[in-house]
């Protein structure tokens, strides 16, 4: 047991009583301070910033109603363990399995369909406003025209993505009603200006000596898209496109939350019936499904090189 | 006859033995492409037809027209506020949470060391793995039924999914960490935990934040679609309003944070 003050204790006793430790620091520094050696240096921003984090995390508490002790209440309790309880055993009936095999074809389906629907987006808008592919962007800088019909497409490509595919699906889903339909639009619109600013970007990042050659050469803007930038881009295009279906297939799967169709719709649906039993043969479902995509996805990947 | 033809060529007329086999595979693989699109298109009963009748258009043009004049209410951009700074706080904490219980399982789910720990280490996996094949959403949806609705589901959603997420990064984080400092300080004999605070966690500190603060950053992106399944924040405002005229302001928003 030291006591507190022993610093200051230190200037009347000979250093001979504090053993080794003191006896150093005691002999090299001034009497009278604390041990600077044992002094965190950076104590008052630490503290400060202690501080500051504990100020901020308050109010952020406050914001998002955090009680962790709800979730013990006997009420809630009672239900979640009830909905918990009911997980095992997941429903397996051969009528239930068809069904949830079919909603997961349908989530497949949807991010399929929506990402090729987006690809006829993304591909039109990315060839227009790449400057690899642009004659008016070899002498350096752009003529007004081109410049702003490539600022369009390029403020486009934002907006779409910008968007969230969710927000999207709520959109349509109120126009075109319940189903897929919303679900594919949603998936085209965000993914379409997604891949046509990441494609567009793939392409500038390449060598473009093959293209300006090309365009030096007379050559027409697909003409050089496909004979100069297209066979080094290829299999980066090729291999973000397979990635992002393997991102599609997750969102697809969430859509259905909004109405938009698939395996989140049966999920919600079983959710809001308290049907424990379905929920856990869907969230089971929908691992394999994704660990499935994650899997096939990095086998194209790696074939693509 | 054109394999007896490409012999007596020699190896002029062959094509390389590599380069016909990728052309075969990448030949199957577009016709498999093909199959999948086309059979997903088909077997979607995709209703074009809906946006063709007049009603639809209206309601289009109705959307449209109201988003190019975003409501300027102060009652309304005064609950706004509130939302997008109660989205702002759930991905704050939620981020907060996923890296403390990310490291907490990032721990056990560190191979090597070689401590004969493998079915621990396996099942720490799985947790994680579990944890982030799920989405955020669908965590919310399923918390909702424990913890209401609210900001909270919201955000303990985030942080399930985050901690599964920030949980495998900082695993290999620690595995990548260079192990020397830490082995120095094992042959002395330091316990194990006082190895990771002095040793392995000091160099990894800046990776560990540079991941929190990037999936932060994807959390708030998530925060603010949490409140279409119920999960408090700017999304339950657009999920709950009748009609769409709240969507510029949220997007403003965004911008915004």
């Amino acid at each position: 047991m030291q006591p507190p003050s022993h610093g200051l204790r230190r200037q009347t006793t000979p250093p001979g009583f504090h053993g080794a430790e003191a006896l150093t620091t005691a002999s090299t520094q001034p009497a009278g301070r604390i041990q600077p050696a044992n002094r965190d240096p950076a104590w008052m921003g630490r503290l400060f910033w202690a501080c500051a984090g504990v100020a901020l995390l308050l109010p952020a508490l406050i914001a998002t109603e955090f009680k962790p002790w709800i979730l013990f209440e006997p009420d809630s309790l009672r239900v979640s363990a009830q909905f918990a309880a009911d997980f095992f055993p997941p429903k397996v009936e051969p009528a239930f399995l068809t069904m949830i095999a079919r909603e997961t074809w349908r989530t497949v389906a949807i991010a399929t369909a929506g990402l090729a629907l987006g690809l006829l987006i993304a591909i039109p808008l990315a060839v227009v406003s790449t400057t690899v592919l642009s004659v008016s962007a070899i002498p350096g800088r752009m003529h007004a025209w081109p410049l702003i019909v490539r600022q369009t497409v390029r403020v486009v490509l934002i907006v779409l993505r910008s968007v969230p595919e969710l927000v999207w699906a709520l959109v349509f889903v109120r126009v075109v009603g319940l189903g897929p339909t919303a679900g594919v639009l949603a998936i085209a619109l965000t993914y379409g200006g997604m891949l046509g600013k990441v494609f567009s970007e793939i392409l500038e990042s390449d060598d473009r000596h093959a293209a300006q050659s090309l365009l030096r050469n007379g050559a027409g803007r697909l003409q050089t898209l496909l004979f100069g930038a297209l066979p080094q881009s290829a299999a980066e295009l090729t291999s973000y496109t397979v990635y992002r279906w393997e991102c599609a297939i997750r969102s697809s799967a969430v859509l259905g939350f909004v109405g938009a169709g698939g395996l989140g719709q049966q999920m919600d649906n079983s959710m809001k019936m308290f049907n424990g039993s379905e929920v856990a043969a869907m969230l089971t479902v929908f691992f394999v499904l994704v660990a499935i995509s994650d899997a096939v996805s990095a086998r194209l990947r790696s074939m693509l090189g | 006859m054109s394999d007896a033809r490409t012999k007596g060529l020699g190896d002029i007329g062959a094509m390389p033995g590599d380069l016909r086999r990728s052309r075969f595979s990448a030949a199957l693989m577009a016709l498999a492409l093909l199959v999948l699109v086309v059979s997903s298109f088909t077997s979607l009963d995709l209703q074009w037809s809906k946006f063709a009748d007049d009603q639809a258009e209206q309601r289009m043009l109705k959307f449209f027209s109201e988003l190019l004049s975003p409501s300027m209410d102060s009652r309304f951009l005064k609950n706004t506020t509130v939302a997008a700074l109660e989205t702002l706080a759930m991905s704050a904490v939620g981020t907060l949470l996923a890296a403390v219980a990310g490291l907490l399982f990032a721990l056990p789910a560190t191979q090597g060391a070689g401590m004969g720990r493998a079915a621990i280490c396996g099942a720490a996996r799985f947790v994680l793995n579990a944890l982030r094949s799920i989405p955020e959403l669908v965590w919310a949806a399923l918390l909702i039924i424990a913890a209401g609705l609210g900001p909270f589901a919201g955000t303990l959603a985030l942080a399930l999914h985050t901690t599964g997420v920030l949980g495998r990064l900082f695993a290999e984080a620690i595995e990548n960490a260079p192990g020397g400092p830490a082995l120095t300080l094992q042959t002395q004999g330091i316990p194990g935990g006082r190895v990771f605070l002095y040793a392995t966690l000091p160099q990894i500190v800046p990776q560990l934040l540079s991941y929190s603060l990037y999936r932060w950053e994807n959390n708030l992106r998530a925060a603010a679609v949490m409140g279409v399944v119920g999960g408090g924040g700017l999304g339950a405002l657009l999920s709950f309003h009748p009609r769409f005229s709240i969507s510029p302001p949220v997007e403003r928003d965004w911008r915004r944070i």
